[in-house]
């Protein structure tokens, strides 16, 4: 495959998805996938045929749209017409009604129960206040067919890097954009990739962490789900840029769709010969391997990730040394997160100053959130850094359902913090957000009304980290086990004040002297309630009284309010 | 608590003729007997047996060349890998985070109530097996629950009994 061919396919590709081919397109992330998106397809498919429309017109299964709570999804691509909660009736209806006769189902559009439903869902404040990067082909493409991706420009980037750049060049522009890691910790990518490059060996490895671990977190999920070719290609790009041959997907267990269709894109990428041997005829050889992990939280840490990978149990390693200098096999070894990887080709192929020139100063480009919990419009969004979170919530997140009142928002799963009421206005970016004692984490942003016991929500975060905790070093072990312990004491109403110091006092030494993130990380969301909560603490101990009522306290009268 | 692997002697060894344990077998050929292939050898083998029964685990050991306790310790790390035989049926209720704060524990205490069954926990006769998990990722849905791998989304504690015999025919 050399350029001309890659371009033909693009070309081919595009005709057959834009002239004269109708399409609609139906949400096939898992979320849509579990409440029967199949069926519809299969259903409007057949409505097409029986209709006579099939010709023209074709039901397609594209990636996750975002409005997950409403799924399954049905958008008829010429007018941008978005329906939901379809199921097969309603697909013949769409074809019956909104394609023969051009009339919209108007009751049932995106989010009509609002009573504010536009004809175009890209004119919803959901839709409207969102700039997609990451996302741009979810929702968009069929991630199951290789063509499509190279309609949108796919493997443009890698062919560009391979032709036209040095090594050197490439990590410099993304060096240049500003594109820091998505995983978490915010690490600019640029550098992790220039030391990778800089350490000679005979072999180097990219691996793509898809350990999606956070509870509350999806993004990850559905790019893979969504737009599987564009974190292949970006690992390609990273292994031309480093100088590795070999790549490793490590995805989640849980996630069988994922796996699926990496495996597609794999085969497909294979046989047009943009993996393997001579890629794009530049000479240049890389392949990747995908790794199921099989359910330990840890493994979302680096070294952890890369003992998995060589079949062992997922401890962490002190380091240094780096993965950057001693990683998989002791090689030197680049790991990114999937949503970092998928910031690669549009950063190539547009500029590192279109992708600096969005989000913040110090934190350019987009986040995908996982929107998630008491909120009326839960699923996957993204958008730049730097919007304010009441605007991510009360805007596109559409507000706290049932009438509640907002208490507060979780960010960064059991490595990060809650965020009260006051400091809503807060624009979201790494620096913003470490400075309320929460942490950005990989995107997961749970919304809690007042009906969540902040005290509960720390005891459950804790319980998660002893549990996922892998016992290798003891503050983490043993730390996580005591704070644990001293949370329920609070949250059955047996607590006291002393305990409250304890636990003030344990938190710091978990944090500071734990070998890696987990345990440095899971006092954060005890730390962060106690920060802005600790009236609701007080109350557990001093009143024996849960003012959220949801804990069941044994020192005094269940269920006060 | 499961057995251990320290009465080796003991582990009544898998027939070789065994049309599943041929199947691992193809898998650890595929991955060219190479010891890092140990955990996906493993998911192979549990989707094939439904658990890891102790002399899989002994015959995957032997034919990777890594030693008992290592695979024993990787068996027993990951929670997506039982060394116990799994319920008839399975119900998985997601308590990740969005499915905590929509009410996964009232869901948990539910089916504890109804099944006498706590996560982790299979009923006497084998029927009926009941886990939690971690996140499945299906947080636009909470809560979520799995019955026999199909997703039920947006669960509700009162419904789920009715719910669970409908789909797998066990009462409560």
């Amino acid at each position: 495959m050399n350029l001309q061919e890659l371009f033909n396919i693009g070309v081919a590709a595009r005709q057959k998805m834009g002239n004269g081919q109708q399409r609609i397109c139906v949400c096939a992330g898992a979320s849509c996938m579990s409440s029967g998106a199949q069926a519809v397809l299969d259903a409007t498919n057949k409505s097409l045929k029986d209709a006579g429309l099939d010709k023209t017109t074709k039901a397609i299964p594209v990636g996750c749209m975002g409005a997950c709570n409403a799924g399954p999804l049905l958008k008829v691509e010429a007018d941008g017409t978005v329906y939901q909660k379809v199921d097969a009736a309603k697909g013949q209806k769409v074809v019956e009604k909104h394609l023969k006769t051009h009339a919209i189902l108007s009751d049932s559009l995106l989010f009509a129960e609002t009573g504010k439903a536009p004809n175009r869902a890209e004119d919803l404040p959901f839709f409207k206040k969102q700039v997609k990067i990451v996302l741009e082909n979810c929702g968009v493409i069929n991630p199951e067919e290789i063509e499509e991706y190279i309609a949108k420009d796919g493997y443009m980037a890698l062919h560009k890097a391979l032709t036209s750049l040095q090594p050197e060049e490439v990590i410099g522009e993304i060096k240049q954009s500003g594109l820091r890691g998505r995983g978490g910790a915010g690490f600019p990518v640029g550098n992790k990739w220039e030391t990778v490059y800089r350490h000679v060996a005979d072999q180097k490895y990219v691996i793509c962490n898809g350990d999606e671990g956070d509870p509350g977190a999806f993004m990850d999920r559905s790019v893979l789900e969504g737009d599987p070719h564009r974190i292949l290609e970006g690992m390609a790009i990273a292994g031309y840029a480093v100088g590795a041959s070999k790549g490793y997907l490590y995805v989640r267990g849980e996630y069988p769709l994922a796996i699926k269709r990496l495996e597609i894109a794999i085969k497909q990428a294979r046989k047009l010969g943009l993996l393997g041997e001579n890629i794009l005829e530049a000479g240049f050889k890389f392949d990747v391997e995908i790794r199921i992990g099989a359910g330990a939280f840890v493994c979302g840490e680096e070294t952890a990730l890369i003992a998995s990978i060589e079949g062992k149990r997922g401890t962490p390693k002190p380091r240094p040394p780096y993965p950057a200098e001693s990683g998989l096999w002791k090689k030197p070894t680049l790991i990114n997160n999937v949503e970092s990887f998928a910031n690669i080709s549009p950063i190539l192929l547009r500029g590192a100053e279109w992708f600096s020139a969005i989000g913040t100063p110090k934190s350019a480009g987009t986040k995908v959130f996982a929107l998630a919990g008491a909120i009326n419009n839960t699923g996957l969004i993204e958008v730049p850094m730097g919007t304010p979170l009441r605007e991510i919530i009360f805007e596109i997140g559409g507000g706290i359902p049932g009438g509640k009142a907002f208490k507060a928002a979780q960010t960064g799963g059991p490595s990060g913090g809650c965020i009260p009421e006051k400091f809503l206005d807060t624009k979201v970016d790494y620096e913003s957000l470490s400075a309320l004692g929460s942490i950005m984490g990989s995107g997961g942003l749970i919304i809690m009304d007042e009906t969540s016991c902040m005290p509960a929500v720390a005891k459950y975060f804790m319980e998660f980290c002893m549990d996922e905790s892998c016992g290798k070093c003891i503050p983490c072990r043993v730390g996580t086990k005591e704070m644990h312990g001293l949370l329920t004491k609070i949250c059955n109403g047996e607590g006291t004040e002393a305990d409250l110091a304890l636990l003030e006092e344990l938190a710091p030494y978990c944090r500071e002297s734990s070998l890696c993130g987990l345990g440095q990380s899971a006092p954060n969301p005890l730390l962060s309630t106690l920060r802005y909560f600790r009236d609701e603490y007080m109350a557990h101990i001093k009143e024996k009284r849960c003012p959220a009522g949801s804990c069941k306290m044994h020192g005094a009268a269940v269920g006060v309010k | 608590m499961p057995a251990t692997l320290n009465r080796a002697s003991q582990i009544k060894e898998i027939p070789a003729a065994d049309p599943r344990i041929t199947k691992v077998l193809q898998a650890i050929k595929l991955y060219q007997r190479r010891p890092d292939a140990l955990i996906q050898v493993l998911h192979t083998a549990q989707g094939i047996f439904g658990y890891l029964p102790l002399n899989v685990l002994q015959f995957v050991s032997r034919e990777l060349k890594i030693p008992p306790a290592q695979v024993y310790g990787v068996a027993t790390f990951y929670h997506f890998f039982s060394l116990k035989p799994k319920g008839e049926h399975q119900v998985v209720v997601c308590t990740g985070t969005a499915c905590y704060v929509k009410g996964a524990q009232k869901i948990l205490d539910q089916l504890a109530a109804d099944f006498g069954l706590k996560p982790g926990q299979t009923t006497p006769d084998g029927k009926l097996g009941l886990e939690q998990a971690r996140c499945i990722g299906a947080c636009g849905l909470a809560p979520a629950v799995v019955i026999d791998e199909e997703m039920q989304p947006k669960m509700d504690a009162s419904k789920m009994t009715a719910l669970v015999t409908a789909k797998t025919g066990v009462a409560r």
